[in-house]
C-alpha cells in the first residue's frame, strides 16, 4: 500500500485537430493539456475546476486511462500505466472507477439497474453478485427493488446514485467524479454531494472532483487543482486557496461564485 | 385516445395481433399446401379456363378463386406461392440482416480505416441500379430459389449496413460504453453486450421491413420471368400472367397482388408492433 494514490509527471495529451486537416497528410495536433505534474496521496479529495476547454475532463480521462497520453507518465499506486495495454491495465481497472457527468448516457437504457451495478462486477469476476449490489445500493440510499427498474424510470437524481453505486461496487481505491453534479438541480445536487462526502468518510475513499463550480468544491475537497488552457496555475489548500489565492485566474473564479445576498435592497 | 401528455396514444397490440395474424396464416398455408390445396397448381383443363371467383356469376364451386386462362386453380397457385414468398422472405431476409448488420455494428463502433473501408464499400455499392443488377446477377447465376436469394442478399446488405452504422456510432459516443471501458470490458465485448442491445430495436425492424421487400424483389423477378423456373407458381409469376388477361380475368392478378400486399404490410407493421411491445424504452 502506498501512501501515493496517483503520481502523474509532465502529462501531455493532444488530440488532432479535424477540422484544420490537409486534404493530404496528417491533422495538425491541439494540445490538451500541456505538462501536468501533480501527486494524489492516499485519502485526499481533489477539486479539480478550471474553465470549458481548460482540460479537466480530459485530465480524468486520462487518469481512468480512456484516453492514452503523448507524453509523461501516470503512475497508478507506482504502476506505470500511462502506456499499459487493455490487457494488463484490466486486473487494475477495478481499483479506479469513474463517476460521469450525465447519468442518463452513462447508464444504458435497455439494462435493469441491477444489470448496470453487476455488469462490473462480472467482469472482474467477483462472487456474491447479488449480495453486493444491494449492499452498493443501500450505501447510495436506494430501495433494493430498484435494480428490476430501467434508467428512464428514475429521476436525475436517483439516475446519478445509480452512477455512484455502479462505481464504489467494485470496492475501488480511487473514484474519478466528472462534473457529477452539474445536470441536475440543486436540491438533488446537495443529496447527491452529501452522500458522497458521507461515502468518502466512511470508506476511506480517494476521489478526484471535477467541477467549473468552485463553491461545491469547496464543501467537498481538501485541496483544489485549478486548471487554465491545460496548465495547473495553482495547486493548493482549500482553505488557502478562498482565503490567498495565488494565480489572476483563480480570482476570476471565485469572482464567479454567486453571492446568497447580492443587494439587501434588492426589491 | 390521450395520455396525460395529450399525444395520441398508439395502440401496438392492434398492430401487432393484425399483423402477427395475417403472417401466422400465411405460413400455416404455405406448410399445409399439398393438404389444403383444392387442386393440383399445375394441373391445365382448358375447358375451365378463366372461371371467375365465387361471387360472380357463371363460377364453379370447386375453383373457390377462378381459374386463369389455362384452366388452373388460382387459389392452389397462391397458396403454393406463398411457400416461396416465405422462403425467400425468411432466408434472404435473415442474411442479408445477418451480413449488413455485423458489417455496420463494425464499421461503426471500431471507426478509424474499417470503417473507411467498409463506408466506401457501401458508397461503390449503393451506385449500382438495384433492379438492373438483380437482373444481371440472375442472368449470371442462372434462375432458381438459391439465384433469387443471393440477389437480394448481395443488393440489400447495404440497407442494413448503412442504418446500423449510423446508428452504432452514435451509441459509441455514449459514456456507458465509456464506463463498460473502466469496467475493464473488451471492445468486442462491449460492442456485442453494450451497443448491440441498443441498436437491436433498429435491426429487428429493419429485419422485417426487409422481409417484405425480399418478397416483392421475389415478385418483381417472377414478373420478368427471372425467378424460379416457370413450373413452379409464384404470386409475381402469377401476377405477370394476370396483366395479359386484365379485361378478361381479373381475378388472376388481383388475388395474388392483394396477398402480396397484404404480406409486405404485415411484414412492415410487425416490425413497428414488435418494437413498440419489446423495448423497454418506448415501453
Amino acid at each position: 500500500m502506498s501512501e501515493t494514490i496517483y503520481e502523474l509527471k509532465d502529462l501531455r495529451v493532444s488530440f488532432p485537430d479535424m477540422s484544420r486537416k490537409p486534404l493530404l497528410g496528417a491533422a495538425p495536433r491541439i494540445d490538451v493539456l500541456k505538462g501536468l505534474t501533480f501527486d494524489i496521496p492516499r485519502g485526499e479529495v481533489l477539486g479539480i475546476v478550471g474553465g470549458s476547454g481548460s482540460g479537466k475532463s480530459t485530465l480524468g480521462r486520462a487518469l481512468t486511462r480512456l484516453i492514452e497520453p503523448d507524453s509523461g507518465a501516470i503512475l497508478f499506486e507506482g504502476t506505470d500505466i500511462t502506456h499499459l495495454h487493455e490487457d494488463r491495465l484490466r486486473p487494475l481497472r477495478r481499483r479506479f472507477q469513474m463517476i460521469f457527468q450525465d447519468p442518463m448516457s452513462s447508464l444504458n437504457p435497455r439494462r435493469r439497474v441491477g444489470g448496470i451495478i453487476a455488469g462490473p462486477l462480472r467482469l472482474q469476476g467477483l462472487d456474491n453478485i447479488k449480495c453486493r449490489v444491494d449492499e452498493a445500493l443501500d450505501m447510495v440510499g436506494l430501495p433494493r427493488h430498484f435494480a428490476t427498474r430501467y434508467p428512464h424510470e428514475l429521476s436525475g437524481g436517483q439516475r446519478q446514485r445509480v452512477g455512484i453505486a455502479r462505481a464504489i461496487a467494485l470496492k475501488p481505491d480511487f473514484i474519478l467524479a466528472d462534473e457529477i453534479v452539474s445536470g441536475l438541480d440543486v436540491s438533488s445536487q446537495a443529496q447527491v454531494l452529501n452522500l458522497l462526502e458521507s461515502l468518502v468518510k466512511d470508506l476511506g475513499l480517494t476521489l478526484a472532483f471535477i467541477s467549473h463550480d468552485l463553491s461545491v468544491i469547496r464543501r467537498l475537497c481538501t485541496r483544489i487543482l485549478v486548471l487554465y488552457k491545460g496548465e495547473i496555475v495553482e495547486n493548493s489548500e482549500t482553505a488557502e486557496l478562498f482565503a490567498n489565492p495565488k494565480a489572476e485566474y483563480t480570482r476570476t473564479l471565485l469572482d464567479a461564485i454567486p453571492l446568497p445576498d447580492p443587494e439587501q435592497a434588492w426589491f | 385516445m390521450r395520455d396525460a401528455r395529450g399525444n395520441i396514444r398508439r395502440l401496438p397490440g392492434i398492430r401487432l395481433w393484425l399483423s402477427g395474424g395475417w403472417l401466422t396464416f400465411l405460413v400455416l398455408a404455405a406448410i399445409f399446401a399439398p393438404l389444403i390445396s383444392p387442386h393440383d397448381p399445375l394441373a391445365q383443363d382448358l375447358f375451365a379456363g378463366r372461371l371467375p371467383p365465387f361471387f360472380e356469376q357463371g363460377a364453379d364451386p370447386a375453383y373457390l378463386l377462378g381459374t386463369d386462362s389455362l384452366g388452373r386453380d388460382v387459389l392452389s397457385r397462391m397458396l403454393y406461392g406463398a411457400r416461396l414468398a416465405l422462403i425467400v422472405a425468411l432466408v434472404a431476409g435473415t442474411l442479408t440482416c445477418l451480413i449488413g448488420a455485423s458489417l455496420g455494428l463494425i464499421a461503426g463502433y471500431y471507426r478509424g480505416w474499417v470503417d473507411l473501408v467498409i463506408s466506401r464499400f457501401i458508397d461503390i455499392w449503393m451506385a449500382f441500379p438495384p433492379v438492373l443488377f438483380a437482373i444481371l446477377l440472375i442472368a449470371v447465376l442462372g434462375t432458381g430459389l438459391m439465384s433469387v436469394i443471393i440477389a437480394i442478399v448481395v443488393i440489400d446488405w447495404t440497407r442494413f449496413a448503412r442504418v446500423v452504422r449510423a446508428e452504432a456510432m452514435g451509441q459509441g459516443a455514449m459514456d456507458y460504453v465509456a464506463s463498460a471501458q473502466v469496467a475493464g470490458r473488451t471492445r468486442f465485448g462491449t460492442a456485442l453486450t453494450e451497443i448491440l442491445p441498443n441498436v437491436l430495436p433498429t435491426i429487428v425492424a429493419l429485419l422485417t421491413l426487409e422481409m417484405g421487400i425480399a418478397v416483392i424483389v421475389e415478385a418483381i423477378l417472377s414478373f420478368v420471368n427471372l425467378s424460379i423456373s416457370t413450373d413452379q407458381p409464384t404470386w409475381g409469376g402469377m401476377i405477370a400472367e394476370g396483366r395479359t388477361s386484365i379485361y378478361q380475368a381479373w381475378w388472376v392478378l388481383v388475388f395474388p397482388l392483394f396477398a402480396l400486399f397484404l404480406t409486405v404490410l404485415s411484414f412492415s407493421q410487425l416490425g413497428e408492433g414488435l418494437k413498440d411491445h419489446f423495448d423497454p424504452v418506448l415501453r
